[in-house]
């Protein structure tokens, strides 16, 4: 399950929400993984820009590789403005036992940094700026620089 | 005629173009000063799936997309 909102998370409301959900399935395992916007480097806040028709295949293919081991996905995620002290991300995964829910939620947290289409802008002094020193290109990108 | 979109940080109108591969809107885009910065480190993806090659091919109503590097979380 992908969930997209705008502004900020209510974090207490997905995950107490998610863990209803699930409650009834026999799941041993529940890890949420919540991202928080930090005060650094006088920022206001994050802003974020989703594309959501990748974004959704990328996550469907998680949740292919991850229903074999048993395990679920869910994710949420903003778009627009996120304030300092704020969560703009949530992710979990449950599975009936510890080891493959500790594995899933690194390798799928690891991905969604490198591979995910989401873009993040600082938001200082009234202006949003990209955050392009602290962004990853996709795997594969480039082919267009290339020499024809 | 193929859409090409510029997602995220990419201040950029979409454009249509002729073209029969990626190789044609790769030829395309080197000749726009603004887009210099882009090329090297866009993906790109076509009718919303990742492609690796210029050699993947279009046809007319196609859409083109590039997507600069990513930061979520």
């Amino acid at each position: 399950m992908l969930e997209l909102y705008d502004g900020a998370l209510n974090v207490p409301e997905i995950i107490t929400r998610w863990y209803t959900e699930e409650a009834e399935y026999n799941y041993g395992a529940y890890i949420p993984f919540i991202g928080t916007v930090r005060e650094e480097d006088g920022i206001e806040g994050l802003s974020f820009d989703v594309y959501e028709p990748i974004l959704g295949a990328w996550f469907e293919a998680w949740q292919a590789k991850a229903e074999p081991l048993g395990a679920k996905l869910k994710m949420a995620h903003s778009r627009g403005d996120v304030l300092v002290h704020e969560s703009s991300y949530i992710a979990a995964v449950f599975s009936p036992k510890r080891r493959v829910a500790l594995e899933t939620i690194e390798k799928f947290v690891e991905d969604f940094k490198a591979s995910a289409p989401i873009w993040k802008y600082d938001l200082k002094n009234g202006e949003r700026l990209y955050a392009a020193d602290r962004s990853t290109a996709i795997a594969g990108a480039g082919i267009l620089g290339g020499k024809i | 005629m193929v859409t090409v979109e510029f997602l995220g940080p990419i201040q950029k109108a979409p454009l249509t173009l002729e073209a029969s591969s990626l190789r044609d809107v790769a030829e395309a885009l080197k000749k726009d000063s603004e887009m210099a910065q882009w090329l090297e480190n866009c993906a790109v993806a076509v009718n919303d799936t990742l492609v690796a090659s210029l050699d993947t091919q279009l046809k007319s109503g196609d859409k083109v997309s590039l997507l600069p590097p990513v930061c979520g979380g």
